[in-house]
């Protein structure tokens, strides 16, 4: 910590207000369009479970919204080798 | 001309029912002819705190029903002149009320009132859009609080679509009033400040309600704020509100900090 930081304003009320402003931008504008992020990891699933059959376990969907760019995680356990079915 | 005011916030406990009655009251003492409309159905309370909860004989329910006249529904204040109470129904489910009976209503009151305040329930629910519904203006009450911040916004949202002037293309004039806010606190930067609200919010400022034991005290008796301590700070902040709500251009009084430079400096508390 150096001197200048005895002096800076502290206190949560920026917290507040940064944590605000990032989410209020983002729930703006998705409340004029459907959820993007939402919609691709609904297309994602779709695609897979046309072609594999896998157990809703087996299968981590995270999502991290940042300010500019929102990351979708899709964490998917595929059985190995024989064992994997194929979905006709 | 008439105008409808809804008072809402999408977060409960905010003070819209406060604010409604104080605001209510301030324009009636100001001479405006004035009904307060209880939207809250199953869990009224706007009756209790302007004192008139043992007065309830008909609702806006029976209203909208044809059960009983607007005349006999509405409930006069023994202290203010020109200050009306139509409450909501207790008893009766919430779905009883519709768009095409409150329509009437306000159309009715329209004839009869200056102001109409649509006291809001919480929520975004069938209820806080029919008390939003028919309104011309629109007070957004929001405490400096990262919860009630966010609900304000999402209501903005819907004052901008939902409501009938939105449909018809035009805008209801939207207005936050901030209350419980605490100067010392923010200056501290503990809590929100006016600016960062505003800014986030981007919709102008009717009032700064400042956090006050009066306005506890104002409910326990049953009486709105503005006339049972007209000097009490949150008191006056609700009469400057009303005058802006009337077109007046009074300054904006931030309640003030009132600690001098050494308690600044050594961060001690105001007593």
């Amino acid at each position: 910590m150096s001197l200048f930081d005895l002096f800076k304003k502290r206190g949560s009320a920026p917290v507040a207000r940064e944590r605000l402003q990032v989410l209020l931008a983002y729930e703006r504008t998705s409340r004029q369009k459907p959820d993007l992020v939402l919609m691709l990891q609904e297309e994602i699933m779709a695609v897979i479970a046309r072609h594999v059959h896998i157990d809703q376990d087996d299968v981590r969907v995270s999502i991290d919204r940042g300010d500019t760019v929102s990351t979708l995680e899709i964490d998917i356990q595929l059985p190995n080798g024989d064992s994997m079915a194929l979905a006709s | 001309m008439a105008k409808v005011v809804v008072v809402t916030s999408g977060k409960g406990g905010v003070g819209k029912t406060t604010s409604t009655a104080a605001l209510g009251a301030a324009l009636a003492q100001s001479g405006k002819r004035v009904v307060v409309i209880d939207f809250d159905v199953g869990l009224r309370n706007l009756d209790l705190v302007l004192g008139a909860e043992r007065r309830v004989v008909f609702d806006l329910i029976n209203v909208t029903q044809g059960v009983a006249k607007l005349s006999q529904a509405l409930i006069r204040d023994k202290r203010i002149e020109q200050l009306y109470l139509l409450p909501a129904s207790q008893t009766r489910d919430k779905d009883a009320l519709t768009e095409e009976g409150v329509g009437q209503v306000i159309a009715e009151l329209r004839t009869k009132f200056d102001y109409i305040i649509c006291d809001s329930p919480a929520g975004i629910e069938r209820g806080a859009q029919l008390a939003m519904r028919f309104a011309d203006e629109a007070v957004v009450v929001t405490n400096p609080e990262v919860s009630s911040v966010r609900d304000s916004d999402r209501i903005i949202g819907l004052l901008d679509s939902r409501t009938l002037r939105a449909e018809q293309g035009e805008t209801v004039r939207k207005y936050i009033l901030i209350t419980r806010f605490d100067a010392a606190r923010a200056s501290r930067g503990e809590m929100l400040g006016i600016d960062d609200m505003l800014d986030i919010l981007s919709t102008p400022l009717l009032g700064i309600i400042p956090e006050s034991e009066g306005v506890l005290r104002a409910s326990n008796v049953g009486c709105p704020v503005t006339l049972n301590e007209p000097a009490n700070p949150a008191a006056r902040a609700y009469s400057d509100a009303a005058r802006r709500l009337l077109g007046e251009d009074i300054p904006m009084a931030l309640p003030v900090d009132r600690r001098g430079l050494f308690d600044r400096l050594f961060g001690r508390r105001a007593a």
